[in-house]
């Protein structure tokens, strides 16, 4: 087929602002499809980075209500505990409310040990258990306001309200890219003090010694606190962030139902081009038919005409797609710790793209096959 | 309608008919014709519209079927092909020049002509020496560039005559080649088409309506009714 591509490749181009427009809507809804996908691959991808080793214990009632925090050593002391740490949502401003990252007051003395995949200096994590107002943040969040060590950072409490001052101490680098690092941590204490010794948290974490025995641990400690004034839920690090994520109902199936939706009008659209090109060159057809060029082939040269527009589309749809976000370190306001299109999303665009080239091309190929050179050459227009 | 004067038939139709379908009414065209065209004749077709020249030139080149009756060109009973076997047949053997050329547009002057030699096994440059060797038969190796809205009507049928003949097939039909060309350059196509037969022995199978067409042919047939009159024999066109 590559002798004949120079004639594949003119008649492409034969109307230029008509490819141009089908090849561009290919492009905006395979952008379009390579974002709503990359939605569901970041959301994965920090389940993924959670860790089976640790479990999240908090309120069985609900996330909002907070646990006493003197349940730490009662949990430290359970069967199948390395080592508890606790943590507390803050939902600071920095700035504005367009700034939103996540802060979280944390256990100055055992927090950071829980998390070894940030690496920090032992002088960082120094400070950070000294000083009251020490902070550390993620490498992306510093990326992104270009905070460094010594900066001042000031947040405006929602929950927790006051003007909050912290200092960084640290920037924490993630073991590995796929690890959210757009965070803020703070010294637990500072918060403990400042609303007067309230002695609450939002959440126990609990190192395990054997990850496998999850299940039981996770028991026994709701079993520990069952019929007290304050039961606990406690579960897995994944299972806990599944929580977050299904609050925002089942995205997957909206994110699918969009891409599908979008997928079968470009189809059309596509169709529709392909059709129009293919009616166009009736003549033609019938003229390459006389010439010898078989049935066979004539349906080639249509299918693959319809695949160089829609895979061009595919190509530039998927690459503007990894580029714009790439370029961009989006991360919708935070949400997502990493919004990278991956290999998975583009192959799968290109499949896409594929799928569409030959759906547009089979009805005028087959047209073309069937063609009556005879009549086809009384055809005019 | 046998050709006594020349040797053996490169053409042959027998008891040939065809009936068209419109709907449900059927429209014959021919009914149990004849013809022998011999290897290197050159053949004129002529007769009123609908007369069914036309549809003999489709099936002898075997882009139409008989609705009943035997087509043997250059050895092949066309009766037995199926499309692909049909489709290789017309690469092989026939040459086909069109009253509105048929040219394809986007394509240059060099690109069209080279269009039946990607059906062949021959390379890259085998093909352009063959292109360039028949768009210097045809007096137009300096527009090998032009695409076909830059050549007049004339430079057009030559290209489309070239096209024709660049695979070197053993039968040229030509439908009313001259129908759209001001007088001087259908004197040049035919001159041309002439020659084609006389120093390249290609056999020409053309439909015309123009006397002075038909005056360069061997021989001359009207068709009527779905029947072959001879109307002239020439031994020199």
């Amino acid at each position: 087929m590559t002798r004949y591509l120079p004639y594949i490749l003119r008649n492409t181009l034969r109307n230029k602002r008509r490819t141009a427009l089908t090849v561009l809507s290919i492009v905006i809804s395979l952008f379009l499809f390579c974002t709503l996908r990359t939605v569901i691959t970041s959301l994965a991808a920090s389940l993924e980075s959670a860790s089976s080793a640790r479990l999240i214990t908090r309120r069985s009632t609900s996330l909002t209500f907070m646990l006493p925090v003197s349940y730490r050593d009662r949990l430290a002391q359970i069967p199948g505990v390395e080592d508890a740490s606790w943590m507390t949502w803050f939902g600071g401003i920095y700035i504005d409310e367009r700034n939103f990252f996540a802060q979280f007051a944390v256990d100055p003395q055992r927090y950071l040990e829980l998390y070894p995949e940030y690496r920090l200096t032992p002088e960082e994590k120094d400070v950070f258990r000294r000083e009251r107002t020490a902070c550390i943040v993620g490498e992306k969040l510093a990326r992104k306001y270009g905070f460094g060590v010594g900066d001042r950072i000031t947040l405006r409490g929602t929950i927790f309200e006051g003007v909050w001052d912290f200092t960084v101490c640290g920037v924490a680098y993630p073991a590995t890219p796929d690890l959210d690092t757009n965070w803020l941590l703070f010294n637990g204490e500072y918060l403990n003090q400042r609303m007067g010794d309230f002695g609450q948290v939002g959440a126990f974490v609990l190192k395990l010694d054997d990850p496998a025995r999850a299940g039981d641990v996770a028991r026994i400690v709701d079993a520990t606190f069952a019929n007290s004034a304050a039961e606990t839920k406690t579960e897995t690090e994944k299972a806990f962030q599944m929580g977050f994520i299904s609050m925002l109902g089942n995205i997957q199936a909206v994110i699918y139902a969009l891409g599908s939706a979008i997928v079968i009008a470009i189809g059309l659209v596509s169709m529709n081009t392909m059709m129009m090109a293919a009616r166009e060159r009736t003549r033609e057809i019938a003229v390459l038919k006389a010439l010898g060029f078989t049935d066979r082939t004539v349906v080639g040269l249509v299918l693959v005409e319809s695949l160089l527009i829609t895979l061009a589309g595919g190509l530039l749809g998927a690459g503007l797609a990894r580029l714009v976000f790439g370029l961009t370190d989006f991360t919708a306001g935070g949400f997502f710790p990493s919004f990278t299109v991956t290999d998975g999303t583009v192959a799968q665009a290109l499949g896409i793209a594929l799928f569409l080239g030959v759906v547009s091309g089979v009805a005028p190929a087959w047209n073309a096959a069937r063609l009556h050179i005879v009549d086809a050459l009384r055809h005019t227009g | 309608m046998e050709n006594l004067a020349a040797g053996p038939p490169i053409i042959t139709l027998r008891g040939v008919s065809k009936t068209y379908r419109r709907d449900t009414i059927a429209v014959p065209v021919l009914a149990a014709l004849d013809l022998d065209v011999a290897a290197g004749e050159f053949l004129a077709l002529m007769g009123p519209s609908g007369s069914g020249k036309s549809t003999i030139l489709n099936l002898v080149s075997g882009i139409d079927t008989p609705t009943a009756g035997r087509v043997v060109v250059a050895g092949v009973d066309l009766g037995g092909l199926d499309n692909a076997a049909l489709a290789a047949f017309r690469a092989r053997h026939v040459g086909f020049i069109f009253q509105s050329y048929n040219l394809i547009p986007v394509l240059t002057a060099f690109q069209n002509v080279e269009l039946p030699l990607l059906l062949t096994a021959l390379d890259r440059r085998e093909r352009r020496q063959h292109v360039l060797d028949v768009l210097e038969v045809v007096g137009l190796n300096d527009r090998s560039d032009h695409f076909p809205r830059q050549l007049s009507g004339g430079q057009e049928q030559r290209v489309a005559i070239a096209r024709a003949i660049v695979s070197d097939p053993s039968l040229l039909v030509a439908d009313e080649p001259t129908g759209d060309l001001d007088a001087a350059s259908a004197a040049e196509i035919l001159d041309l088409i002439g020659r084609l037969n006389r120093e390249f022995g290609k056999t020409v199978v053309m439909v015309t309506h123009d006397p002075r067409a038909a005056e360069r042919a061997h021989r001359v047939l009207h068709l009527d009714k779905g029947v072959l009159v001879e109307a002239v024999r020439r031994e020199q066109p």
